[in-house]
């Protein structure tokens, strides 16, 4: 299987040569070249407006699966010691739907202990079906206990769709579901959208730390398997006057258990976990040291919101890492983003760039975080934040 | 004990700019680098041995090229390496490419423990950890910031979750991923430079490791990408000038206009 150029039809326009994200085409005689480096991504033959650039070879790929036996959308719904996450509430509003638009039921699958009580939330937030798997050796998240929970009930009713959040424990035990069902999974989307048609889940994400967005599907696979990102979806508002089904699941360990949690340490206190936060208030190495965080801290308690920091201010020791927002940290999109003393390194802003509006406060006005900004605060951090916090004191009465 | 250290040689994704014009990367000069998350794991391995003894094998699946990076981690300690390359190989999604390294794994014998970093800066999935130790058939722990202790066949460790970690006690051979958090990697040694330059790297192809060539590559893999393009420019942005007070009296407002606070 390749990609090639048909040497009659080029034109040698260059259009593909800037369009390919891997730098794999060059010119050779006037005509466009695909070099070694070729990954097969195709990005070229869309760009090409004179189908001079194909893929050759893609016959051979044999479906694989009688597509038309998966039906209904699942979304995984994640709960932490009963109480539901917000991003489950995410994915039953986007699961709703495409399930509606593909005319089927939209089920959650809900993993755990002690949490019968809480599976009609998942109906009146929009289920149709709950399959509720609660078992005392399902207490603490486990990778093999939860993919196998998953994998066999996938098995049995072959769902079309599989959502997840891309949470800490979405990201580590759903590629071990794909992994056994053979199917195609994409990590921490940002828009999902179903052909009506064919059925194919079109999912867009970020890559190259957010410096370009790819759409994916999975043609021959079923189910489509997504994770997505927090805080990107509209939650499902709730209706108690849902009815739906709930389907008790038993949970059989088979084969020893090879990893068991033996303690868990919560260690956020009372600040709300970053990926979560509606508001998040950030502060770089121009907050002077760990003497100024507490400014951070009455802030984002003023606006409910949680506080994050850059890798300076981690390596620093100023706040524990759990808190870091960018490419070695944690990528979150608040619906506001107050970055302070922050200077805008790219690694920073591959991880807070998606927020829907971002304040920024630098004395520096080339700073490169001002280039993100929605609205730039020029001057001091230090006396910017406690005439900021006494506003918004005086509004939030 | 023998451990296998993941690898992936990446674009250096700080350096990707867009050419605001065309909306492209700019990809020109460029460099190649190891995977910053998967310094954290050479690192582990490296600091694994010492104190355990046996030997670190770096595996990566790649181009030609790719046998750089390999290099450079034999230039920080790590003691063989080994490259799976072929043209089959490429166009690999994470679940072909999990596939080619676990046959590629198989290959090598006995192991103990499978160190790779929580995610690559290329591609963010963070999901070739997970399928490759399914398809090893091995247990699964990510966000690894500490290795508390390896015993008997056995290792506790401590797992990042999203509002603290967990201690994690689970049966070896395992493969994990690890976090920032876990230590300061090395920088290559003036020994290590010396050796890395005499290495001839060992390559195997999709017959060395017996794979279906059928789940190889773009053909073996479930997902495609049917559009690449630039982000949505972000909005209208506004540096705002006057006292602070002023400043801050702009921002207010507006946040308060947009409901936001």
């Amino acid at each position: 299987m390749s990609v090639q150029v048909i040497s009659n039809t080029c034109t040698g326009c260059e259009t593909c040569v800037s369009a390919c994200p891997f730098g794999a085409i060059e010119m050779r005689g006037g005509k466009a070249f695909i070099t070694e480096s070729c990954t097969l991504c195709g990005a070229c033959i869309e760009a090409c407006e004179f189908k001079a650039i194909e893929r050759t070879g893609e016959e051979a790929v044999a479906a694989a699966k009688d597509l038309s036996a998966f039906k209904g959308v699942w979304v995984f719904a994640e709960q932490h010691k009963g109480g539901i996450s917000s991003v489950t509430l995410e994915l039953l509003g986007e699961g709703r739907k495409l399930a509606d638009k593909r005319q089927t039921k939209l089920s959650a699958v809900f993993i755990g202990q002690d949490i019968k009580n809480r599976a009609k939330d998942l109906i009146a937030h929009g289920a149709d079906v709950v399959y509720l798997a609660d078992d005392p050796a399902l207490k603490d998240f486990n990778d093999d206990s939860y993919s196998a929970v998953l994998t066999t009930l996938a098995t049995l009713h072959k769902p079309e769709i599989i959502l997840a959040g891309a949470t800490a424990i979405g990201r580590s035990f759903i590629p071990k579901v794909a992994a056994k069902l053979y199917t195609g999974l994409t990590a921490d989307c940002t828009v999902l959208d179903i052909d009506p048609e064919t059925g194919n889940l079109h999912q867009t994400r970020p890559a190259f730390g957010g410096n370009i967005m790819a759409t994916i599907v999975s043609p021959n696979h079923r189910p489509q398997m997504a994770t997505v990102r927090h805080k990107v979806m509209k939650p499902a508002p709730r209706n108690d006057a849902r009815t739906g089904e709930i389907i008790e699941v038993k949970f059989t360990q088979t084969g020893d258990v090879r990893t068991k949690v033996i303690k868990t340490v919560e260690e956020l206190g009372e600040t709300v976990n970053i990926c979560e936060a509606n508001i998040i208030v950030a502060g770089g190495r121009g907050m002077g040291g760990v003497k100024n965080f507490h400014l951070l801290e009455e802030l984002a308690k003023v606006l409910g919101g949680a506080v994050a920091a850059t890798r300076g201010a981690v390596d620093e020791g100023w706040i524990p890492y759990s808190h870091q927002v960018g490419q070695t940290g944690k990528t979150v999109c608040p619906k506001l983003y107050i970055a302070c003393g922050i200077s805008g390194a790219i690694q920073h802003v591959a991880g807070m760039q998606s927020s829907d509006v971002i304040v920024a406060i630098n004395k520096d006005p080339d700073a490169p975080i001002f280039s993100v900004a929605t609205y730039g605060i020029v001057g001091d951090v230090l006396e910017v934040l406690p005439v900021m916090i006494k506003k918004f004191k005086e509004i939030r009465g | 004990m023998n451990i296998i250290v993941l690898v992936k040689q990446v674009p250096d994704t700080s350096e990707v700019k867009i050419n605001r014009e065309t909306n492209t990367l700019i990809r020109d000069g460029v460099p190649s680098i190891i995977n910053p998350f998967d310094m954290f794991a050479i690192e582990e391995a490296l600091r694994l041995r010492e104190q355990h003894g046996g030997k670190v094998t770096a595996v990566t699946m790649g181009p030609p090229q790719a046998a750089d990076a390999l290099k450079e981690t034999v230039a920080m300690g790590v003691d063989e390496v080994v490259l799976l390359s072929d043209r089959a190989f490429a166009g690999a999604d994470t679940w072909a490419t999990s596939y080619t390294l676990a046959q590629g794994i198989k290959k090598l014998g006995a192991y103990d423990l499978v160190i790779a970093g929580k995610q690559a800066i290329d591609g963010d999935t963070a999901q070739v950890g997970p399928e490759t130790a399914d398809m090893l058939g091995i247990p699964f722990i990510a966000y690894i910031k500490k290795i508390e202790a390896i015993a008997g066949g056995k290792m506790t460790v401590e797992r990042m979750m999203d509002d603290g970690y967990d201690v994690v006690e689970s049966s070896l051979p395992a493969l994990i991923t690890v976090v920032k958090e876990i230590n300061q990697p090395r920088l290559p040694s003036l020994k290590g430079k010396m050796k890395a330059k005499n290495l001839k790297v060992t390559t195997l192809t999709a017959k060395d490791i017996n794979a279906d060539e059928n789940l190889l590559g773009l053909k073996g893999s479930p997902t495609k990408v049917v559009r690449i393009f630039p982000p949505a420019p972000r909005g209208q942005r506004e540096i705002l000038s006057g006292t602070i007070e002023q400043q801050v009296d702009q921002v207010v407002k507006k946040l308060k206009e947009q409901s936001l606070v």
